[in-house]
């Protein structure tokens, strides 16, 4: 513990002028998504302050940090589905493979569909399994054919992990389905139109420990095909299915690196107390 | 005495019952006979559980003597010297002595019969008599119940769990009086519908072609209460072209509404669409019949369609249309608004635009709610009357013509009814017939209705 400590602090001195939003960064390919002093306000009041990140292909990021911390809202600007908010307002730079999504030139319907989401409770629609897969190709029109359509939803179906479990029933509605598989049932979804980065909202909060361990498991395959965000308020999740972790409070970004590190040997105090039960 | 100061006295007396028993139960309080927490409810209870006991067994009483003694009085002027000179004539008698009634209650001074005169002094004295043993038994029984409850106020008497008690009954009696009366409507038409049938063929009403009602039969039998016509009025005007207008529109102003309205439009267009719910079906009716009947006849003169009528199916069907939109609207948007937001931002998320998660997700979660308001919609618009009244005309087409005159069930149910009639001949008792009918659709529709919409609540909870 002890050695801990100076190392934390050893490093937080080193990191201290540093604005960069990590000196990681560098290691990695290019970033697939880069945000730049990233401000969120509902209203009046602010609930991301200053966040700058970068997210890149080949690696899982987890976002951990207490309830209300603005992980969920940042995650949600990735992908502009603040824009449902009336109330929202986003300053500062995100950028998709160097192209400003908030640009006026970006078209939202587009970004959705290349940086994909998976949400807090399984949300299939009220259709068949089927259909469900079908829903985004058909919208965005990527299949010219019965068979076509047909081969992506059992592709998606497999890279989720549900193909054996459900073939025999694409039919059957999506609702039907248990809480862990509806989950897959909506990561296959998201697969299904082929994105480049996948967000998830704490996708295992509603699970049990068996169905969480498959998606984790899921995420585990899913990795390098796709960069993967993944919000989590579980420090062991993030610790099992991430290679960098963001530590957010109070809507700011107080601390992004490798998971390991993190986890071992943070530079601030305040993600140690938290990664060590002293709150959150 | 009569009975309304009587009524007031007994109350009045109550209240005096409610004062002193929270005033034994006060002192019980404040004597210190007994510690606070030992008095098991408060004061208060304790006095309107007297009260009660005053009020309620003489008001009881009170409502039964009201029903008893009027016999009893009349029983009493007929054993009186002038009685024994009356006609034995049952039909004279009973004139005389409603005759002699008003005159001794007051409510008339002078008798057009001398007999009636003569009955008058006897029928005075057995109203003194009556009512006087009325109002005498009515406070004993006050003073009676209200000395015996006061005598049970006891620390541990459980007043608040009584009175607790009494409150629901009351709950209970008002809301058994709505479905008492509705099944004594439904009763009143079943019997009344009963004698119609026994005139006129069940078969002949509901599956003839001809609607003609005569008080007598024509030569060969035929009584035209043939009920298809109107029932195919109905259908077209309700059913078909009200919906036609109402179902898209009231489901738009919804989808919008719901979905791309900023609040603050919302906040404004919603009350004001529950104000159109509200507008006199009369008014509507005006509007119809003045305004958008003759632009429509116009309007099909104009395109070449001759015979358009002034009182068309297509006037009333779309003012009624018109009026049911709220109704619409605001079912539709209860039911879009119980979808869960999860379903709209999982379809948004995927690169839906808004329209399309409408369309695809919105909409087909929505459908069942929607479908039970539209049944809901449509069993008003067949039970609705005042347009068609205004508006659609008599004559029992059986057409598809939109612009020609059809006529529905309720407008001949006011045809047969309104003016002079006569309670024993068919075409008095048809409108029973038709009202039972329509009773009985409007019942099935509305029962599906909500069984639908109830299925389709529970699948989001």
């Amino acid at each position: 513990m002890n050695d801990d400590l100076t190392m934390q602090e050893a490093s937080e001195s080193a990191n201290m002028t540093d604005s960069a939003p990590t000196d990681m960064a560098s290691e990695a390919s290019t970033p697939k998504m880069t945000a730049r002093n990233v401000n969120v306000f509902y209203g009046d009041k602010q609930a991301i302050n200053d966040v700058s990140i970068d997210v890149n292909m080949d690696n899982v990021t987890a976002f951990i940090g207490p309830s209300g911390c603005g992980k969920s809202t940042f995650l949600r600007c990735m992908n502009r589905m603040n824009d449902t908010i009336p109330i929202a307002r986003v300053t500062g730079d995100i950028q998709l493979d160097g192209d400003d999504i908030y640009a006026p030139k970006m078209d939202v319907v587009q970004l959705r569909a290349r940086v994909g989401m998976v949400f807090q409770k399984p949300n299939p629609f009220p259709k068949s399994i089927y259909d469900n897969i079908a829903y985004g190709p058909r919208i965005h029109g990527l299949a010219t054919g019965k068979e076509e359509l047909d081969n992506i939803v059992e592709s998606s179906l497999q890279r989720a992990g549900l193909w054996g479990e459900v073939k025999d029933r694409l039919h059957d509605s999506g609702t039907a389905l248990s809480g862990g598989q509806q989950q897959r049932l909506c990561i296959a979804r998201a697969i299904a139109v082929d994105p480049e980065v996948i967000l998830m909202d704490e996708p295992c909060s509603a699970l049990d420990p068996i169905a969480t361990a498959k998606i984790e498991e899921l995420i585990h395959e899913l990795r390098g095909k796709y960069a993967i965000v993944i919000v989590t308020h579980n420090m062991q999740q993030a610790a099992r299915v991430s290679q960098k972790t963001a530590f957010f409070h109070l809507g700011t970004l107080v601390e992004y690196g490798e998971t390991t590190d993190i986890f071992t040997n943070p530079r601030e105090e305040k993600t140690r107390d938290y990664i060590t039960g002293r709150y959150g | 005495m009569t009975s309304a100061t009587l009524l007031f006295l007994v109350i009045g007396l109550g209240l005096v019952a409610w004062f002193f028993g929270r005033l034994k139960a006060s002192g019980m309080q404040a004597s210190g006979e007994t510690s606070r927490s030992a008095l098991h409810s408060l004061p208060n209870y304790h006095g309107w559980y007297v009260a009660l006991w005053a009020i309620v067994p003489a008001a009881i009483f009170m409502t039964i003597w009201n029903f008893v003694s009027p016999a009893l009085i009349t029983d009493a002027a007929l054993t009186s010297a002038a009685a024994a000179g009356l006609p034995q004539d049952s039909f004279s008698r009973a004139a005389i002595l409603s005759e002699a009634r008003a005159i001794a209650y007051g409510n008339q001074t002078n008798a057009f019969n001398p007999l009636s005169q003569s009955m008058v002094e006897p029928y005075r004295e057995a109203i003194a008599y009556y009512q006087m043993i009325g109002t005498v038994a009515a406070l004993l029984m006050v003073f009676a119940c209200g000395v015996y409850a006061w005598l049970q106020i006891k620390p541990d008497l459980r007043a608040r769990t009584k009175i607790e008690r009494v409150t629901m009954l009351i709950l209970l009696l008002a809301s058994l009086i709505a479905i008492i009366t509705t099944v004594g409507i439904f009763l009143s038409l079943v019997f009344e519908s009963a004698r119609f049938f026994s005139m006129v063929s069940p078969i002949d009403f509901l599956f003839g072609t001809e609607w003609n009602p005569k008080a007598v039969a024509g030569p060969r039998g035929e009584t035209g209460f043939g009920a298809i016509p109107l029932f195919w009025g109905t259908v077209f005007i309700g059913a078909i072209i009200a919906m036609i207008v109402a179902i898209p529109l009231g489901l738009m102003s919804a989808i919008y509404l719901t979905q791309y309205a900023p609040a603050k439009f919302r906040a404004w267009m919603k009350p004001i669409l529950e104000v159109l719910a509200g507008v006199p079906t009369v008014v509507y009716g005006y509007f119809a019949a003045l305004t958008v009947a003759p632009a429509l006849r116009d309007f099909a003169v104009s395109i070449g369609i001759a015979g358009a009528s002034s009182e068309s199916a297509l006037a009333a069907g779309v003012v009624m249309g018109i009026m049911i939109i709220p109704f619409v609207s605001s079912m539709a948007d209860d039911s879009i608004a119980a979808v869960p937001s999860a379903m709209r931002d999982g379809s948004l998320a995927m690169g839906a635009t808004h329209s399309e998660t409408i369309k695809k997700v919105l909409i087909p979660a929505a459908l069942p709610g929607v479908v039970g308001g539209v049944l809901l919609a449509v069993s008003r618009a067949i039970g609705e009357t005042m347009i068609v009244v205004m508006a659609a005309g008599l004559a029992a087409n059986m057409t598809a013509n939109p612009f020609s005159s059809v006529t529905t069930v309720t407008t001949q149910i006011v045809q047969l009814l309104t003016g002079d009639q006569e309670f024993d001949s068919p075409k008095t008792l048809a409108a029973f017939a038709l009202g039972l009918v329509l009773f009985i659709v409007t019942l099935l529709l509305n029962l599906i209705a909500l069984r639908v919409v109830k299925k389709y609540r529970e699948a989001y909870e």
